[in-house]
């Protein structure tokens, strides 16, 4: 197998995450791109530990899924807590510090 | 070789298609259900190149409780804005400017850098892993674990219903 099969998948899972959040003004679809993006990371680092034979790779992977599940924690309250104010996760319309 | 091949490009191709509709789908369900297939297209990536213990990981936390985070929050926020998306057109064409700008950046980088280096996968034990992780990374290990208590305590902080608000 070649590398870059791997870090192929990885940028393109990138890019699409990327799409993603810049396109969509739901807040969950939103995160959801974020984990798409969290994924593709994860790729590279697992890609990379097998590449060096390490197993630093596989550790910093799960760091990385750890951090993703509290951040996933966070922002779903966040998008909740956004839609008990306005009864609406349109991401748009939250302006409130816009100058 | 041959399989391994074949099993990389079945799975690719599979969450690359499954990606595309988590961003693309007008119903936010569909884009939960296509990023369950995604996800476990990730963690099977992982078990090809011998990642065993994260291969699992990934299995457990992603499929089995992000994704559940992800409907419960579905669930909450149920209102008709969620089959709209037409207005989406407006920042369709840069958003899609952006993805293909830094996804040619990034190809012409790897394959520049990386064109046959070969990646000959050798399985590595959970063993292994937890021998490094509880050693040279026990500090890390335990200042994630604190984050993620601080991170779920302050979830339920900010989801809490205010008393008499």
């Amino acid at each position: 197998m070649l590398l870059n099969e791997m870090l192929l998948l990885g940028a393109v899972l990138f890019c699409i995450g990327v799409y993603g959040v810049l396109a969509r003004r739901n807040g969950v679809l939103v995160l959801m791109s974020i984990e798409l993006i969290l994924n593709a990371v994860n790729i590279n680092l697992i890609a990379f530990g097998a590449f060096h034979d390490t197993v630093m790779g596989q550790i910093f992977a799960l760091f990385v899924i750890t951090v993703a599940a509290a951040e996933v924690g966070i922002g779903l309250a966040i998008v909740l807590l956004l839609y008990r104010n306005r009864r609406s996760i349109d991401l748009d319309q939250v302006d409130l510090m816009k100058g | 070789m041959i399989a391994e091949h074949v099993a990389f490009g079945i799975i690719a191709a599979v969450m690359v298609a499954s990606a595309l509709r988590v961003v693309t789908t007008r119903d936010i369900m569909h884009a939960a259900l296509y990023l369950v297939i995604v996800l476990a297209g990730v963690a099977s990536l992982f078990l090809l190149v011998g990642a065993e213990f994260t291969g699992i990981t990934q299995i457990l936390i992603y499929i089995g409780a992000v994704i559940v985070l992800f409907l419960f929050g579905i669930m909450l926020t149920r209102s008709d804005f969620d089959q709209d998306e037409e207005t989406d057109h407006k920042r369709k064409f840069p958003a899609i400017l952006t993805a293909l700008l830094l996804l040619a950046v990034m190809v012409g980088a790897l394959v520049d850098r990386f064109e046959d280096v070969r990646l000959d996968a050798n399985p590595q034990t959970t063993a292994q892993v937890s021998d490094e992780l509880f050693s040279q990374y026990i500090v890390p290990f335990e200042a994630v674990s604190v984050l993620l208590l601080a991170a779920l305590i302050g979830a339920i902080v900010i989801a809490r219903r205010e008393e008499g608000g």
